[in-house]
């Protein structure tokens, strides 16, 4: 028989399992709808037009100077504001800069700023805050990745470089509403350059007083139209109407949520769920569905990427071998490719600069005219040139990042190769970060990468090439390419600038460094009440500019 | 039982030691870095980043400065999240991963015993071949099929229930918790079901079972009052080490409901090559499992007698 004590000891337990699922039960942990600090009313919650934005992976840090990634640049847009910005369809517009005037020569800008732009906290924005951000991005103490923008400025390749202060750096706030940059070189670029989230002003007193923690709600005084209140790590980062922003009268939208959401599938079955209001990526294993579904939703337009494969001209069999580079740049049907095996409506790329890049024509190789049958031919013979055929066939191996886009990709190629010109390939995948040093330690033959422009200049694309360029990872190094560039940089001419830019494309693409293969496409599905959203070239969609329109 | 709790704590030390530095070590032999990426950072730049993280020292140091700093508790900062401390990431992650991790355990349970006791009582009838049957689809059907299909079902064409695990405004709220728990039930119930029944099958062959049911009692008593206690004990044995995983959360069902859990720190950790991360969820969950194997064995001297005694 039980015993009492041993039945009240049974008892006892289950109680504390009840207890305990209980409590796991408790709604919501911590983020309860009473904690948040924006809903006081319900009349106000219902009245709050809310953009819930996809927007990738987490963000690695919302200080614009330690960014890195897309993620982090769509919130750093939204928050911050630089002395340009753009408009809806991409062009440049003023922002904290109300104008400018630059020096004939092209070296000394004066920018005129925005007496009523104001940081989040109701501190004017001022040129000395300009001057303090731009020194920290240039000092080597900081950790930025992008601390080589600095390097346009007069001695910031030496504070970059940690052989000067960063005091000395050619930046000077004439008053608190002229804001002076002396570069080294003339750059048109300069303009477009400055809507870069790491040209961004970072509030000198919040940044000094929290160091590491400025980028945490709270901290974060920020001079965007957006000011970030609330981050959950790994779920959601919130931000609300930033009432001090100069536009703010213009901003439809009183507070946006950038939902990570790291994978593309699972953000597809949100945005279908009604849970977003715009992705950041579409799915391409279901592109075919969302045509056929979502067809009104779908935006598609070309961006500043191109998707290449790269040669290792260090090392034989492509060092000193232009002809069968340009023999297995030849041989590859980009039509097919981007119809057939990416199939999103990617533009194939001939050239090394996408088209849409702002004052300038892109580059075309010689061969683009041939239809495909000539091309093959041409590649035949160059190949043959080249000293291979079919007793001595060339062999080449791709590296790529595994992804099921690249591999689709790669067996495409190599069998194209093999069906033009007999090339046995060999596919190797690898991790990302393996890939990457395996590239930078010259061990790699083929590789696959893209390139994406950090702004709307041809530049942006050239500089890949040039010989001492820290990501020239091909290792291309041609003189005349490298001179060409050279007067580029020293062109105050617009017209002749572009001219030099296009004839050094030209150039190169006669040598023909890497494979280009097609220029990517942005890749968004918006929902129908989301009004004043517009594809642009560099695929940036600012909060600001977008209202919601539920009928 | 004190004396088996300092056993197994003074024991947790070095298996911790011989852990950590398995990680550290294998961590650091992988190619690239923190701050690899296509786009380079200037030498300068790099080289005080590495420096203020100790990353310039030689291995062992960094490993020794591992250790003491790990004594001291301090996880050291994330280098793929620079406005974040590992031990912040994980403290933010793991009330996540605690309620869904802990609900689908006690969903498991309370399913999958029942379920199991069910099968073995009816063994060999229909009853027995659906349970088994529907576990068995449970164990082979892997999360990121079950989960994506729940979201379409449930959240899609039926739109009863919400796709993500946390909203802006509301949180995680019951509602939201529902899929996630089952995502991560699902194949436990089913693993719980089939050790229960095996193992009760074998209990019910015992002789105290036919000398319980030669004392006349009913056959329900005989099957929950004396059979059920034995039979649980491979369950328990396989339940501890299956709650540590629930707890860490799954790295699947994280990404597909964008549960802010420590899961996916993972995986994340190891592919942005952030040391600390990886460092800390490795440690973390080591703990968790030596603290649930700790549990196991209690739970076995309190079904078993015979090992109090022992």
């Amino acid at each position: 028989m039980e015993s009492m004590t041993q039945q009240l000891k049974r008892h006892a337990l289950l109680a504390v399992i009840l207890a305990f699922g209980g409590l796991l039960l408790w709604r919501g942990v911590g983020h309860d709808a009473s904690d948040s600090p924006v809903v006081s009313h319900d009349a106000e919650v219902l009245a709050e037009a809310v953009l819930r934005r996809g927007n990738g992976p987490e963000p690695e840090s919302l200080n614009p100077q330690s960014s890195r990634t897309d993620p982090a640049f769509n919130l750093a847009r939204d928050l911050f504001e630089g002395l340009l910005t753009h408009a809806p369809n991409g062009d440049l517009e003023p922002a904290v800069a109300t104008s400018w005037d630059i020096s004939d020569d092209g070296l000394v800008y004066t920018f005129h700023l925005r007496p009523e732009a104001r940081w989040s906290n109701g501190d004017p924005v001022s040129a000395g805050d300009f001057v303090f951000s731009f020194r920290r991005l240039a000092d080597p103490a900081t950790p930025a990745f992008y601390a080589q923008n600095m390097t346009l400025l007069r001695n910031g390749a030496e504070i970059v470089a940690g052989e000067m202060t960063p005091d000395a750096l050619g930046v000077e706030a004439l008053d608190p509403a002229t804001l002076r940059l002396y570069l080294v070189r003339p750059a048109p670029y300069l303009l477009d350059l400055l809507t870069h989230p790491s040209m961004y002003p970072v509030h000198e007193a919040s940044l000094l007083a929290h160091d590491k923690d400025y980028g945490r709600p709270g901290n974060l005084v920020s001079n965007g139209a957006f000011v970030l209140d609330e981050w959950v790590v790994g779920a959601y980062i919130g931000a609300r109407r930033n009432t001090h922003y100069w536009n703010n009268q213009a901003n439809r939208i009183d507070r946006v949520i950038f939902y990570n959401t790291a994978d593309d599938g699972a953000e597809l079955k949100r945005y279908r769920a009604g849970e977003l209001d715009f992705t950041y990526t579409i799915p391409l294993q279901q592109f075919r569905w969302i045509k056929e579904n979502l067809a009104a939703e779908l935006r598609i337009h070309p961006y500043l990427t191109t998707y290449y494969y790269g040669l290792n001209l260090r090392k034989p069999p492509f060092r000193d071998d232009p002809q069968l580079r340009q023999a297995l740049a030849m041989a590859v049907d980009r039509e097919l490719l981007t119809e057939k095996i990416t199939g999103v409506g990617e533009v194939p790329a001939y050239g090394w600069v996408p088209p849409g890049t702002s004052n300038y024509t892109p580059q075309v190789v010689a061969w683009a005219g041939l239809d495909a049958q000539q091309r093959i031919l041409r590649a035949r013979e160059l190949y043959a040139s080249a000293g291979y055929g079919p007793d001595h066939p060339a062999e080449v191996e791709i590296r790529y990042n595994t992804a099921e886009t690249h591999q689709r990709i790669a067996v495409a190629i190599a069998s194209m190769w093999k069906e033009a010109l007999g090339v046995k390939t060999t596919l190797v995948n690898e991790e990302f970060q393996v890939l990457i040093q395996h590239i930078r330690q010259g061990e790699t033959q083929v590789f696959r990468s893209s390139w994406i422009g950090d702004y709307n200049d041809a530049f942006t694309f050239a500089q890949f090439f040039q010989s001492d360029f820290d990501l020239n990872l091909s290792g291309y190094s041609n003189p005349a390419y490298d001179s060409l560039l050279e007067q580029a940089g020293r062109e105050v001419d617009l017209q002749q600038r572009r001219a030099l830019l296009e004839q050094a494309e030209r150039l190169m693409l006669a040598d023909m460094p890497v494979i280009p293969l097609y220029f990517h496409v942005s890749r968004h599905l918006v929902k129908p009440w989301v009004k004043g959203w517009q594809d642009n070239i560099m695929n940036l969609q600012y909060s600001r500019h977008l209202s919601l329109q539920r009928d | 039982m004190p004396g088996l709790i300092f056993k197994r704590f003074l024991s947790a030390i070095p298996t911790l030691l011989v852990l950590v530095t398995a990680a550290f070590f294998l961590m650091r032999a992988v190619p690239g870095g923190p701050f690899a990426g296509e786009r380079n950072l200037p030498p300068q730049v790099e080289q005080n980043l590495l420096a203020a993280y100790h990353l310039d020292e030689s291995l062992g140091r960094q490993y020794l400065r591992y250790l003491v700093n790990l004594c001291k508790g301090d996880l050291g900062p994330s280098f793929q999240y620079p406005d974040y401390d590992v031990a912040e990431l994980i403290a933010a992650g793991l009330p996540y991963s605690l309620q869904l991790g802990g609900l689908a355990f006690l969903l498991a349970l309370a399913l999958g015993i029942p379920a199991g006791v069910v099968a073995a009582r009816r063994a060999n009838t229909w009853v027995d071949a659906s349970i088994m049957g529907v576990s068995l689809v449970g164990i082979s059907v892997p999360n990121f099929v079950v989960a994506p299909l729940l979201v379409l079902v449930f959240a899609i064409y039926l739109d009863w229930l919400p796709a993500m695990a946390v909203e802006a405004g509301s949180g995680m709220g019951l509602r939201n918790m529902v899929l996630p728990v089952i995502a991560l039930a699902l194949p436990q119930i089913a693993y719980i079901a089939r050790i229960t029944r095996s193992s009760m099958l074998e209990v019910l062959s015992a002789g105290f079972i036919t000398m319980a049911r030669a004392r006349g009692l009913s056959s329900r008593r005989v099957l929950w009052g004396h059979a059920l206690r034995p039979a649980l004990l491979p369950v328990v044995s396989y339940v501890g080490p299956a709650a540590a995983a629930l707890l860490t959360g799954s790295v699947v069902v994280e990404t597909i409901f964008g549960i802010p859990g420590i899961g996916r720190y993972f995986v994340q950790g190891a592919v942005n090559r952030d040391y600390t991360l990886v460092m800390g969820v490795v440690v973390f969950y080591g703990v968790l499992v030596i603290a649930f194997n700790l549990v196991v064995d209690i739970g076995y001297r309190l079904i078993d007698p015979r090992l109090r005694r022992a």
